[in-house]
């Protein structure tokens, strides 16, 4: 009961400015694929060119291998969850639930019995009868995936449909929404620029920005293996130097930046002698006697730490554009270190990744 | 009201509160009661007013069911307005729905201002206009001669049809304004949901569109019957003599009959008429007053 989903050469223009560049991609049925990018970045245009709404500019949208030119929003076999939910106020939740079935012509008993069964999926039966303005932010969510569930839809698009909710919430809805989706086996199609939810829910991620997917991959590889600058900042935290490359030896390679000379693992297009840029995670810096010990290591002026917790962030002098941020496990001795104290921080070559120059994300 | 002591003193809220008592009570409330004790009295002599023959009675009211021709008429204004309405909503929505789901802000802009420009123009004119439109030789008659949908002439102004056309013309503006208003506060993506999930347009509208503008529809409903069953001018230039209007009645028994009392209770039965119809309107909707109110 679900379907690939395959772009070819999508590309969608409005007037002069292109919302999506020449995408190409097979989604697998069954997939949880997320579209991970900033705000403007294209994904909602995709999402709603493979709902319908929109038609490519170029290109071609295949369902289940089935070109969809041609066919509206009313006969795709998917469904859609709006950012808003864009829930149906003046009907009670059961009609709501049941509207997709009552657009196919069942008969109203019948309806009202899948409803309910549906609404037991997602845990709300008891409200059947309720009004929507009854429900709460969470419930309203549940409502929304059963009313798209109603449809037997071989592939749900979801529009960014956590982000309403508060933070707890939406950590309890993430979790929902991947065991709804193992549960019924449809492909989801998650449209998001929270890389949390991106990380957690997905199969695999494609990485967006201003129109052109960066990189396709699953949580780990996106995360571990960027394939560009604008990955290796937009997913998750990363220390930035640049500089050009000099020797390379197999896999790694090293590059010259103001700080030194420091060896990382080659990326995807990174050559000798080209400018370069050098990603490591705030969870791979070391500090203190760790640092020596390290590979690549420096001397920073300490500037000033956050306790986060469970963690604490140190943050120094350098880095391109803001302080380099190591992260370690708390110690408070960390905290008792003076601004401008000499600190050693390092990493070791396999915990960085040297990219061809290229934007990073906004911040 | 203390409020309104502290921020302009004793002398000229006094002042005000009296005008605004002055116009509630001197201008609207008393002439309605002087009419409603008009309606209850016989038609009398000047010599008679307060005889013994000067006493109240439901008779004025009752010329109305006692005179079929007037019951006719009574009749006839009561199913033209509503068809007036009818015609006005089926003529409005789809307007009022393109101009707040579908245009830009500059075409919806545009289009309301084409809306309005006609009321520019005062009702007589306006009417007359329709009245050489439909004329036996007039130019409607004219194309679809031309056209060949006619092979002749066709007499729009026996019968209603002239006043029922004039009233689409002159109303639907009523009609507009309210739906369109109503249908701006919708939730595109409450259209684009009911689309995504299989919904075909007549059912999209039938479930979504119109519940959620059933106020505006309701208020502009009223707006479109009331003043249809109580237009004078287009009745009295586009109808045939034949097909009078209820107002045209009041007001021969105003001016030619000079009998205020049987007018006044006529008036009152119109007014009644036009209340019933709000109220059902109200019910058959559900629409609340405080709904119509937003």
């Amino acid at each position: 009961m679900s379907q690939e989903v395959a772009l070819e050469g999508v590309t969608r223009r409005f007037g002069e400015f292109t919302a999506v560049r020449n995408v190409t991609l097979t989604i697998r049925a069954g997939e949880f694929f997320s579209f991970l990018g900033p705000s403007g970045c294209g994904k909602t245009t995709i999402l709603r060119m493979i709902s319908g709404f929109i038609d490519p500019s170029d290109g071609v949208v295949r369902i289940g291998g089935k070109d969809m030119r041609g066919i509206g929003p009313n006969k795709r076999p998917t469904a859609l969850i709006f950012q808003n939910l864009a829930l149906f106020p003046l009907m009670p939740v059961w009609q709501n639930v049941a509207f997709g079935l009552e657009v196919r012509g069942v008969g109203k008993a019948e309806r009202r019995k899948r409803a309910e069964e549906l609404l037991g999926i997602v845990e709300l039966t008891e409200s059947a009868d309720k009004q929507v303005a009854q429900l709460s932010g969470g419930q309203r969510q549940r409502v929304a995936i059963a009313r798209a569930l109603a449809v037997e839809p071989q592939v749900m698009l979801l529009d960014e449909p956590l982000s309403a909710l508060d933070l707890k919430l939406r950590q309890y809805m993430r979790a929902e929404l991947r065991r709804i989706q193992q549960r019924t086996g449809v492909t989801f199609i998650y449209i998001t620029h929270d890389q949390g939810e991106a990380l957690t829910m997905s199969d695999r991620i494609g990485v967006m920005s201003q129109g052109v997917l960066q990189q396709v991959g699953t949580p780990l590889e996106v995360y571990n293996d960027p394939a560009t600058p604008f990955v290796a900042s937009f997913v998750g935290e990363a220390n930035v130097f640049t500089g050009r490359i000099g020797a390379a030896n197999g896999t790694l390679g090293q590059i010259e930046t103001e700080h030194g000379i420091y060896t990382g693992r080659l990326g995807r297009g990174a050559r000798s002698g080209e400018q370069a840029m050098l990603f490591v995670r705030p969870e791979h810096m070391r500090i203190g006697a760790a640092a020596t010990a390290a590979q690549n290591h420096m001397t920073a002026a300490f500037t000033h730490a956050e306790f986060e917790g469970s963690f604490v962030n140190v943050f120094s002098e350098g880095g391109l554009r803001k302080p380099v941020v190591a992260q370690t496990r708390s110690d408070p001795s960390l905290l008792r270190l003076q601004p401008g104290e000499a600190l050693p921080m390092g990493f070791d070559p396999t915990d960085a990744v040297i990219l061809p120059f290229g934007d990073l994300a906004r911040e | 009201m203390k409020q309104l002591v502290d921020r302009y003193g004793l002398t000229l809220t006094g002042a005000m509160l009296l005008a605004t008592f002055v116009w509630l009570v001197g201008m609207v409330i008393l002439p309605y009661l002087v009419m409603v004790d008009f309606s209850f009295r016989p038609n009398l002599l000047p010599a008679d007013v307060g005889s013994e023959r000067d006493h109240y009675t439901f008779d004025n009211y009752e010329t109305l069911f006692r005179n079929e021709i007037h019951f006719v008429v009574f009749l006839r204004t009561l199913w033209g307005s509503a068809l007036a309405t009818f015609l006005c909503l089926c003529v409005a929505y789809p307007v009022a729905y393109f101009l707040a789901m579908m245009a830009t802000p500059a075409q919806a802009a545009t289009f309301l201002l084409l809306l309005v420009i006609p009321f520019w123009i005062n009702e007589i004119l306006r009417t007359f206009a329709w009245f050489i439109i439909l004329a036996y030789n007039g130019p409607l008659n004219g194309v679809l001669r031309l056209l060949g949908v006619i092979a002749s002439p066709v007499r729009w102004l026996s019968g209603s049809w002239g006043v029922i056309a004039g009233m689409v013309y002159a109303y639907t503006v009523f009609m507009v304004f309210p739906v369109y208003n109503a249908v701006l506060t919708l939730d595109r993506n409450q259209v684009e949901a009911a689309r995504d999930l299989g919904a075909p347009l007549w059912r999209i509208h039938w479930r979504v569109v119109i519940p959620h503008a059933k106020p505006g529809i309701t208020v502009g409903c009223i707006l479109v019957f009331t003043a249809a069953a109580g237009s004078y001018i287009v009745p009295s230039i586009l109808a045939a003599p034949g097909t009078r209007w209820f107002t045209e009645i009041i007001y021969q028994w105003f001016y030619e009959g000079q009998n205020w009392p049987q007018g006044s209770a006529y008036a009152f039965l119109l007014l009644l008429l036009c209340l019933v119809f709000v109220f059902g309107m109200m019910r058959i909707f559900r629409v609340g007053l405080s709904d119509i109110a937003r």
